[in-house]
């Protein structure tokens, strides 16, 4: 009912305006001749009455305006008569409408698409119903943590209570042919609870059940929503139709015909491998042979708790489950590294997350500083107009408007401009986010997730009204605090003391942000460097290198592939331009590592463990890795011959001392604790190299030619060096191998000096964005210094005349202006300082061979601020200098 | 007017409105000088204050309003009580009573 009146009351208002205001007036008037025949009756003269009546009821336009304030209708309408204004206001001045739009729009629009990215990275949760009862298990030894075996994975999961669903996974990658061209997919071998654990069913026929994923099992295969899309164009009848797959990953494999059993929902997401498009079923062997791959540690395991087990009551079923079975395959484990000491679980969200969340949070801390720049910037701009309009204000105020009212006008127009800008800086946001995909490093999770959806414009706005009232909000009080009276005396240049304060320490907070945004950049910047002059161990120029996978049944034997890899490498070592070419099991620096135990005979139970590298014999030739000690591996070391094996020149050091490794004896891997497998020969020492990353230092390999291994890996790189390009010769490389069998899938080609850059993408990313953001500040810090000082010159500029007419100097005049500026910058600086050091701990886990308080950084960045500041300066010191006294004078 | 005085009143200036009108349907002249007649002076009512309450209890629906001629035969708006505002009425007066009678209790016990 009143909720009717009130609408309906505010719409006769608002329809008929002047009817309205015409009530007013006369119950007004009303009230002001029935006070003044009260007074009348009193006994004072009319006239007197009128007055004293006058005096009582006080201004009738501050009494219309008040009762003109209540009512919604009277709220919008002066809300859009605020906004008319607001609008007609950056008409008049598109200088300064244009310059803080811009500003406004970079800060909300940089910070809405970092928000997009970090998002869904960090703060939402996985796209799986209960994701947070998702966990990634791994075997804890020596104090670090290692991917679990399939060994470990089928004792833990026959006897675990804590989970509903556990499984294992590996990448496979498999060329499906038949239908078009053929093509080399990105897929998964899974256990068949993968799904369940992940908590997501196919949308088309069925999941994988345990009878798939028997040791020699069915062919079945489950594509992805995209997959069906883009090679079997939606065919409904998808379902049980066969399709050939190349490699099947498994050396035991049998014929390549998968039927296919089910498609996934459009929208899954399937954060643990985001390039995956099929599956198939693991099937490992689960009579787990001691000298298997069932004992390699290359599986990925996830599960899913039970509702209301937590992580820790997990951790400890799992822990003591462990020793029930460890003891029954000591042999298995034994082969591969030793038992484990127990598991670790962690969140998968943590572990999906954990590597980029501290470049993230740095790069979401830097956006915030940015928008605060611009944020006081704007402030400081809105300051300056506020200046040049106090004669208008103090005309509104002596007509009658109240200080509330003013302020509500300004901050009308401070949203007013906060919205502008927000409206481009959303636009720009979407541009930003495609960016930051664009240039998103190659580990960063769910970078699917990123765009600019409903949350993100949430953020958008609330950013946009929060910095549209923080930005208004100090002009406005410093203008509704005006004397009226001073205002419409003052001409409206001068500015008050108390203002020039306040905008002198925006600009010092401008600097000093700036300040902490360059010297993280500069910062990562000289870690980036560092980084790339450590010496990878070998010489990365000149080197193409791709993988070469073996395919399916024809190499199912280890002499087999032993051929394959052979006549590949004499193929490709007939090309002209080639210098060296030699095949290797895991490529430094491809994000691949696989580690295998060692036993020392000289040191009984002191077990290593390091990376293994089944390497040809030229390997050492075309990396250009030195030899330190002993010989090369060469010809001769094949299948039957002793086993040769060269070791890391740290491994060497730390395990021998002073004595000669050359002609110890070890067993490596699968025949480790066996009596009766021949022991190897150390016969070398060789450089180090980096096989993780540059900034990772994990030196400790050992060396074997293919054939000596236990068995010849079914996947390995082919290493080239070239005399010219190498880039160039990529696709002769490959048909050089195609040429011995044209089936057999060549992926992952890319040069050495790519591979080499690819490992810091992260941080080279990080760096992007910090650089670009710092540039930003930078130029804004500039601007608001530039500003006070052309305010305070154009202020002064009488004074200035005076100096000049009493016989001041150019000279001096410039100084005194350079002065005065440069005070602002060593004050920002300084304040910076402490601002940049405390700040620089959130980028230290990203910092490489730099302390984070690096005096060197600190002092490029405060000479860098001091040139740029020192040119912002200059401009109105010029200008000042050319002050004609004359004309100045004059002009009073 | 002082604005903290007039702030005081707010709280109880609807109260006092409806309390007025309902005698009889009056102006706003005529609110304002019963109420600082009764109140022998201690209140006074601000124009401003007196019109927007006025406004603002028509749009509640407690108040009705039309333009008569006075005794002196000028045109005026005359507020007068609907059948809401009377409720309104005995609602804030009841409230009122348990609110000063509580403050008079604990003014009596401090003494």
């Amino acid at each position: 009912m009143s909720l009717w009146r009130q609408l309906t009351r505010g719409l006769d208002v608002l329809t008929n305006r002047t009817a309205a205001d015409q009530e007013l007036a006369e119950e007004l008037n009303d009230y002001l001749a029935q006070t003044t025949a009260a007074l009348e009756a009193r006994g004072l003269t009319p006239e007197e009455a009128r007055r004293v009546a006058r005096r009582e009821i006080g201004n009738p336009i501050v009494v219309r305006e008040q009762v003109r304030s209540y009512g919604w209708e009277n709220v919008t309408e002066m809300l859009f008569a605020d906004l008319r204004y607001a609008a007609r206001q950056l008409r008049n001045n598109p200088g300064f409408a244009i310059t803080a739009i811009v500003i406004l729009a970079l800060g909300i629009g940089a910070t809405t698409a970092i928000f997009s990215a970090v998002n869904p990275i960090l703060f939402k949760p996985l796209p799986y119903p209960h994701g947070n009862r998702i966990m990634m298990i791994f075997e804890a030894r020596d104090g670090g943590s290692r991917l679990p075996s399939f060994g470990t994975f089928s004792g833990l999961s026959e006897r675990t209570r804590s989970f509903e669903a556990m499984a294992v996974m590996k990448p496979w990658q498999p060329a499906i042919i038949g239908i078009d061209e053929p093509e080399l997919l990105e897929g998964q071998r899974v256990s068949a609870s993968y799904f369940r654990a992940l908590g997501v069913i196919p949308a088309l026929g069925r999941d994988f059940q345990f009878a798939d994923d028997q040791f020699n099992g069915p062919n079945v295969v489950i594509l992805s929503d995209r997959l069906w899309h883009r090679r079997f164009e939606r065919d409904p009848k998808i379902i049980g139709r066969q399709v050939r797959l190349e490699n099947s990953g498994s050396q035991l494999a049998v014929g390549n015909t998968f039927t296919v059993i089910g498609v996934m929902p459009v929208g899954f997401e399937n954060v643990l491998a985001p390039a995956a498009e099929l599956w198939a079923p693991l099937q490992y062997d689960p009579s787990l042979p001691a000298n298997g791959r069932e004992w390699g540690h290359h599986l990925r395991m996830v599960a899913r708790l039970q509702p209301g087990v937590s992580k820790e009551a997990a951790t400890s079923e799992l822990n003591a489950i462990l020793p029930v079975f460890t003891q029954a395959h000591a042999k298995g484990f034994e082969g591969a590294g030793g038992i484990p000491s127990g598991v670790i679980v962690t969140s998968l969200h943590d572990n999906v997350t954990a590597g980029v969340k501290p470049a993230l949070l740095a790069i979401l801390g830097a956006v915030n500083l940015l928008l605060l720049i611009a944020a006081v910037n704007v402030t400081n701009l809105l300051l300056a107009r506020g200046a040049q309009r106090r004669g208008e204000f103090a005309i509104r105020m002596a007509l009658g408007a109240g200080q509330k009212r003013l302020l509500r006008q300004l901050v009308t127009e401070s949203l007013f401009l906060a919205v502008l800008g927000g409206a481009i800086g959303i636009a720009l946001s979407w541009l930003g986010s495609r960016a930051l995909i664009a240039l998103s490093p190659p580990g960063l999770p769910r970078v699917d997730a990123i765009r600019v959806d409903n949350a993100v414009l949430l953020f958008a706005l609330a950013i946009t009204t929060c910095i549209g009232f923080l930005v208004g909000l100090v002009p406005a009080i410093h203008a509704s605090h005006n004397d009226p009276q001073g205002g419409l005396q003052q001409s409206a240049r001068q500015t008050s003391r108390s203002h020039q304060l306040v905008r002198r320490s925006l600009v010092i907070s401008e600097v000093s942000l700036a300040l902490v945004l360059l010297v993280s950049a500069g910062l990562l910047l000289r870690s980036l460097n560092r980084l790339f002059s450590v010496d990878p161990g070998f010489d990365a120029s000149h080197v193409i290198t791709m993988q070469v996978q073996e395919s399916g049944h024809r190499y199912a034997r280890d002499d087999a592939r032993a051929r394959l890899f052979e006549q590949a490498l004499a193929n490709v070592r007939g090309i002209p331009g080639v210098v060296s070419a030699a095949i290797v099991s895991q490529l430094p620096l491809s994000g691949d590592y696989e580690v295998y135990g060692m036993e020392f005979e000289a040191f009984p139970h002191q077990d290593e463990a390091a990376y293994r590298y089944a390497v040809s014999p030229d390997y050492f030739k075309t990396l250009h890795i030195p030899l330190r000690r002993g010989r090369l591996l060469d010809e001769g070391d094949r299948a039957g011959a002793l086993v040769a094996v060269l070791i890391s020149e740290s491994l060497a050091k730390r395990k021998f001392r002073d004595r000669d490794p050359i002609g110890q004896r070890v067993r490596m891997g699968p025949d480790m604790w066996r009596a009766e497998k021949p022991w190897a020969t150390i016969v070398g020492v060789v450089g180090d190299v980096k096989q993780l990353s540059l900034g990772v230092d994990q030196p400790d390999a050992f060396y074997t030619t293919p054939t000596q291994w236990a068995w010849v890996d079914n996947s390995q790189s082919v290493v080239v060096r070239t005399n010219g390009d190498a880039a160039s010769l990529a696709s002769t490389v490959r048909h050089a191998i195609w040429s011995v069998d044209k089936d057999v899938p060549v992926v992952r080609v890319a040069t050495m000096q790519n591979l080499l850059s690819q490992t810091e993408a992260q941080r080279r990313f990080a760096l992007i964005i910090f650089e670009a953001f710092a540039l930003v500040a930078l130029v804004l810090a500039a601007v608001g210094l530039y500003g006070v000082l052309a305010g305070s010159v154009a202020e002064r500029i009488r004074e200035i005349g005076v100096r000049a007419a009493l016989g001041a100097t150019r000279g001096s005049i410039v100084s005194l202006i350079v002065r005065q500026g440069m005070k602002l910058t060593v004050l920002g600086v300084a304040i910076g300082l402490i601002g940049a050091a405390a700040a620089s701990r959130a980028i230290a886990a990203m910092l490489f061979g730099v302390s984070r308080l690096d005096p060197l950084t600190y002092t490029a960045v405060i000479g860098l601020l001091g040139c740029v500041s020192l040119f912002a300066c200059g401009v109105p010191a010029w200008r000042a200098a050319r002050v004609d006294p004359a004309t100045t004078l004059r002009a009073e | 007017m002082d604005e903290s005085t007039t702030d005081v009143i707010q709280g109880t200036l609807d109260m006092l409105i409806l309390k007025t009108l309902s005698l009889e349907p009056m102006h706003g002249f005529g609110i304002a000088r019963r109420v600082e007649q009764i109140s022998k002076g201690v209140f006074k009512v601000n124009p401003g204050s007196l019109l927007t309450a006025l406004q603002r209890l028509e749009r509640a629906g407690w108040l009705d309003s039309e333009w008569r001629q006075t005794e002196n035969s000028r045109r005026a708006k005359f507020y007068s009580l609907t059948r809401a505002g009377k409720k309104q009425l005995e609602f804030e007066t009841a409230d009122w009573n348990r609110r000063a009678s509580a403050i008079a209790r604990l003014l009596k016990a401090e003494a």
